[in-house]
Order: C-alpha cells, then structure tokens, then sequence
C-alpha cells in the first residue's frame, strides 16, 4: 500500500508530507513549488508505507505529463490524502469528485483550517463526511493541528460514495460547498488593500521596484555584515594561526603541504593566493558565498511564502510574453539567482517544452548564482561600483536581447498566462527557519565537494604546468578576444566546475578593471557549472542541450569580445 | 470582428472590455474545447460570477476575482471570455 497526497496546487500537501514522513520538502506560497514526485516512508501500523508527493493538480483529465503520472498512480491498492483547502472548498471538490468517480480508497485532509476560521469561513465537516462517505479531518499543517488524527483515520478510508452525472460535476462541487459552509463576512481592510494595490499595473510595479531595490540593499547588508562582523574575524583570528601551525608540522612545503595549504606567501597564508584546500577553499565557501547565500535565501524565503513570487509574475508577464515565456518563468530566474540547479528544475512549472527551453537557456546565460555574485562584489568592489554596475547591466541587457532573439527565431509562441494568486500569508517562521537551513545544508553538502574539486585541480594544473598548454592553446580566445592575460585559461576551465572558485582564480593575476569586468561576464555567460550542466542534460535533453550550449559559447564570445573593445575604448571612464 | 459583434449586446464584453470592479456573469467562452477546459479548472465556466479587478496595460494580464480566490489570465484569454455585466465599474 502506497499513500498518495493529492489535491490542487497550493493547498499545503508538501507540508502534510513533511510532517507525515519527517523529510523536509520546500514549500512555499505559490502554485507548482513541487514539480517532481517525492517519496518517503512513515510508520504506520507497525509497518513501513511509501507516501508521495504528487504535484498538484486541478483535474484528472491528463493534460500535462505531471497529471498523467498522477493518474498512472490511481489503482485501488494505494490510498490517497486528498488534500482539500478549507478557504476554497469548492475549487477542492471539483477534484475531489473526480477522486470519488475512481473508486479509490481515500481520506480528506481539511487544510487551512485556522485561516478558513480566521476569514469567516465555517464547514460542517460531520455533513460533508457524510454527503461524501469518506472521512474528513480539519488540519493546520503548517502548525501541525490535527494530525494524530489524521494518522488515526488513514485506516478508515474508503471510496467515495457519491454519485454524479460527469457534465454536472462542477455544478455538484457548488452544491455541495453551498450546503456545508457557513460565511460570515470579516473584513481585512489592510490585507486586502495590499492585495489590491500591488497587483494593480502602475502602483503594483513600483511596489515591485521598491522590493527588488530593499531586497538587494537587505541581501547586501546582511552578507557584508556577516563576512566584516562573523566570518572575517574568524578566519583571521583563528583559522588562519590554526593553518599556520598546519603548515609548520608540514615544514612549510612539499606537495602534501600544497594540496592542502597551498602555497606562502612572504611566508603567510593568503587566502586569495594560496589555492590549498582548506585555505582558500574554505574561505571562499564560508568566508565570501556563504554569507551572501544565507542572506539571499532569507530574503527569497520570505518572499516565496508571503505570496508575493505570483504577483511579481503577474506584472512580469508582459516583459516575458516578449521573451518568449510568460510570467510565471519569474521564478527560476529569481531562483537562479540563488543557485541555477533548483532554478533549472523549476522550470518544469512553464507549460510547453519552447518556454522550458528558453526559461533555462536565458537563466543558465544570463543569470549569475549567489556564489559567483559574492566573489564578483568582493573582487569588483575594491574598485567601485561602477564596474559592479557595468557586469550587471550588460547580463541584464543580454537576457533581455537573447530572450527577444530566441522567441523570434522558434516556432511556435508563448502560451498565456493563468494562474491563481494565493491571498498573502505572514509566513510562518519556524516553517521558514526551517527552510532556510535546509536550503544551506544543501547548498553546502552539493557546494563544498565541488569547490574542493575545483581548488585541488587548479592546484594540480599550476604545478604540473599543464596550465601553459591549455593556456598556449587557448591564446587567441582568450588573449584576441577577451583581451585578458593567457593565465585566465585556467579560471575558465574551472568555471566548468565550479564559478565561485573561477573568478577566486582571477584575484592574484592582477586584472585591470575592464579585464575584470569581460571576465566576470563571460564565466557567468559561456558555460553553467557541472551541476547545473548536467541537471539541464536531464531536463532538455542532448539535442536541447547542445542547442543551448551552442547559444551559450556564441552569445559569450560575442558579448565578451564586444565588452572588450568597448572598454578598450572608453574604459578611462571607469578608471 | 468579435469586437462588433459584443457591442451589439450592449451589457455583453469580454473580460478585457470590462472596468474596474466591474461584476457579471459567464455567458461565453470562446476559441475552443481547449481552453474553455483550461479555464474551468479555476472554476471559470458559463454561469460563474466573476469580478473584474484590475485592468491591464499593454496587454498583460488581466485579474478577475471569483469565488474568493484571484486569477490572473493571459490577455489572449481574456478576450474570449463574454460577461453579461450586472453592476457598473468604477
């Protein structure tokens, strides 16, 4: 036996499944957070059962290949948890309804209870139970209420009793609302006008442009404050006299000593020289991105369970109609922001394989991951933030000119935009704690071996010299195009692996602003990191894939050779 | 074309024609079984009350308010959803 969670988008099944199972799952305020089944065990009478999340859906007529394997799953072996929104029962029904028609074990999980309660909304669960002969337990998932009970009545469940012509479901679904629910009417006057006002076309865009510019200023403010205050004093306090003593038991070098330490400089260690593992390995996970990406999931946290991501995507729809997507692609992009590998899943929530393919082609090109930015700020910014600038607004202006080239140039168009916008929630902190640090656990557990990879075969390129063939071979690109030194072929190689440790490898070749500049670009541009590649490879497809990669190798050869001469010629304006 | 043929029923306009605060009722939905089944998935089907909310600009999305939930839809869309308008806009 196998419990399934289903209902509509929504309506809170990750959070049941991560209070059933004990595996946390990110959920947040909008529709499509789950885009993939996820599974997981818990015990129940005294056996071990699988429990899935199935993404939401609205109806059992297929039409997307999430629904098909939804239904695949509906045989009278599994029991499902119809997870039901108490706020909007009528919406919930409709599936509901279905759910009866298939014959299949099943009990309803009322959710949202506190809030139907909290807007005026009663439901006399003991009639519903018995219009729909299944039984009916309120939940408060977020907050756990009700949940022993709904263990306890797992082994009540049974198929559904009601009968109904299928053209009139939607119309039963009314009914049965209609007779079970009791409205009293409370008015939320502030609430309701913030839902009213940021979603109207011109105050709802400079509400968005004010909560970009905050969430930035906050991002900033946070990173910084935890790398001066926290991280820096750490390292130099206690790591760095630690890795000294580390270094003298190894006498100071031999190769052991440089794999691990690195090499000294004027007999010290310099974390943005020293290449050694736990040196400049360690500083730029915890000493430089961490920080930042800490902050930025705070922030991204936030937003996505206050219910504000959808609105965000509601005033964006029309940017990205031009792009070839529709509002909704808002959502890997900011996603990517944090990091490109759950930015490229999430692109499952765009409808047709065209947006798909666009959403993740411009995201994995134009948007730089909270490691790289970190690394960049904290390189660029010893000289200003007019460099900072100009590295943004070119990879802004390339999304925008490549989103507008591809949308031309593929058949077919951007499907519209139709989405439901959840009421905003004050989200609740111990679920968004919670979610915050499992985001950082698992930024370092898939971060920290790919840095080390990265650091140790930058060091093994270094002293094998291997970097001077690559380098000799590379030449023309890297020296006639881009205009950087012939040693910026080993930071290119690495982006391949890593970003945040690509651009650590520029620190010590001493670049000069512009060359700064057209290197940042082009580690963001020409290639994703191995992780986000080979995530991609599984969602696009090879054929897709090396469309994309196409994309990717000429827009950054371009772009980085045009950065190139126009810094050449105007670069004293920034000097 | 379509435009014509909605100014003949003078309280009938499609969800982009429609004002502000605007309410009515479902009449129509046109442009095929695909997207009258995409629709009713947020219960727009004939016969919902909906209520208009906010207009859009340079064809973006519109938001209606049914039930009690808000739904954004595509410009495309909008146009051809009919509502047969029973209390004024703004």
């Amino acid at each position: 036996m196998n419990l399934l969670l289903m209902g509509n988008p929504n309506v809170g099944k990750s959070v049941v499944f991560s209070r059933l199972t004990g595996v946390h799952v990110i959920s947040s305020n909008y529709p499509g957070t789950t885009v993939e089944f996820t599974k997981g065990y818990m015990h129940f009478d005294e056996k071990t059962i699988e429990v899935i999340d199935v993404p939401g859906v609205y109806t059992l007529e297929p039409v997307s290949k999430a629904e098909e394997v939804a239904c695949e799953m509906l045989d009278a072996d599994n029991v499902v948890i119809n997870v039901v929104n108490a706020t909007n029962l009528i919406r919930s029904l409709n599936l509901t309804l279905q759910l009866i028609k298939k014959k299949i074990p099943m009990i309803i999980a009322l959710n949202l209870w506190d809030e139907a309660k909290h807007t005026g909304i009663q439901i006399d669960v003991e009639k519903l139970q018995q219009i729909l002969g299944v039984p009916c337990i309120p939940i408060c998932a977020l907050t756990g209420e009700g949940f022993k009970g709904l263990v306890l009545k797992i082994k009540d469940a049974k198929p559904g009793a009601y009968e109904y012509e299928e053209h009139e479901r939607l119309h039963e679904a009314g009914n049965i609302t209609e007779s079970v629910e009791k409205i009293t009417h409370r008015h939320h006057k502030l609430s309701e006008q913030l839902r009213d006002a940021t979603i109207s076309p011109v105050r709802g865009s400079l509400i968005a442009l004010i909560v970009l510019f905050y969430t930035f200023q906050i991002i900033r403010f946070i990173g910084e404050g935890l790398i001066n205050h926290v991280f820096t004093p750490l390292f130099e306090n206690l790591w760095t006299p630690l890795m000294l003593h580390v270094s003298s038991l190894f006498g100071g070098v031999g190769f052991i000593h440089d794999i691990f330490i690195g090499r000294l400089i004027d007999g010290k260690i310099d974390y943005n020289q020293s290449f050694g593992l736990l040196t400049t390995g360690m500083f730029i996970e915890f000493g430089v991105v961490l920080p930042y990406v800490f902050a930025f999931y705070i922030i991204l946290s936030f937003l996505e369970d206050s219910g504000y991501l959808p609105r965000l995507a509601v005033l964006s729809d029309n940017i990205m109609h031009r792009l070839g997507m529709h509002g909704m692609s808002i959502i890997p992009m900011m996603l990517g922001l944090g990091c490109n590998v759950p930015a490229s899943l999430s692109t499952r929530i765009m409808d047709t394989k065209r947006e798909r393919f666009i959403a993740s082609t411009l995201m994995a090109i134009a948007v730089p991951c909270m490691a790289q930015i970190a690394m960049v700020v904290g390189l660029l910014g010893k000289h200003g933030e007019a460099g900072l600038w100009i590295v943004f607004v070119t990879l802004f202006a390339v999304w925008i000119v490549l989103g507008v080239i591809l949308n031309r140039v593929m058949s077919g168009e951007s499907t519209e935009m139709f989405l439901e916008i959840p009421p905003y929630r004050f989200p609740y902190l111990p679920g968004l704690i919670k979610k915050v640090w499992m985001r950082i656990i698992w930024f370092i557990r898939e971060g920290v071996p790919w840095i080390m990879v990265g650091i140790f075969i930058a060091n093994i390129l270094h002293t094998s010299g291997i970097i001077e063939v690559i380098a000799k071979f590379t030449q023309p690109v890297i020296c006639g195009i881009f205009g950087l030194p012939v040693e910026a072929a080993g930071a290119l190689l690495i982006g391949f692996l890593r970003k945040d440790v690509a651009v650590g490898m520029l620190a010590p070749l001493g670049l000069t602003l512009p060359q700064l500049i057209v290197s940042s670009v082009v580690l963001t541009m020409y290639f994703p990191c191995v992780a986000t590649f080979s995530i991609l490879l599984k969602e696009l497809g090879i054929r897709d894939m090396l469309k994309a990669t196409g994309i990717m190798i000429i827009s950054s050869l371009l772009v980085g050779g045009m950065l190139n001469l126009i810094l050449g010629q105007c670069g004293w304006m920034i000097r | 074309m379509e435009h014509t043929d909605t100014q003949s029923k003078p309280n009938v306009f499609t969800i982009v024609d429609m004002e502000p605060n605007q309410a009515g009722v479902i009449v129509e939905i046109r442009g095929g079984q695909k997207i009258a089944s995409r629709l009713s998935t947020l219960g727009l089907v004939v016969g919902a009350n909906i209520k208009k909310v906010s207009r859009h600009i340079l064809q973006g999305p519109v938001v209606v308010e049914t039930g009690r939930t808000q739904i954004a839809i595509g410009f495309g869309m909008a146009q051809k959803v009919l509502v047969f308008c029973t209390q004024g806009g703004e």
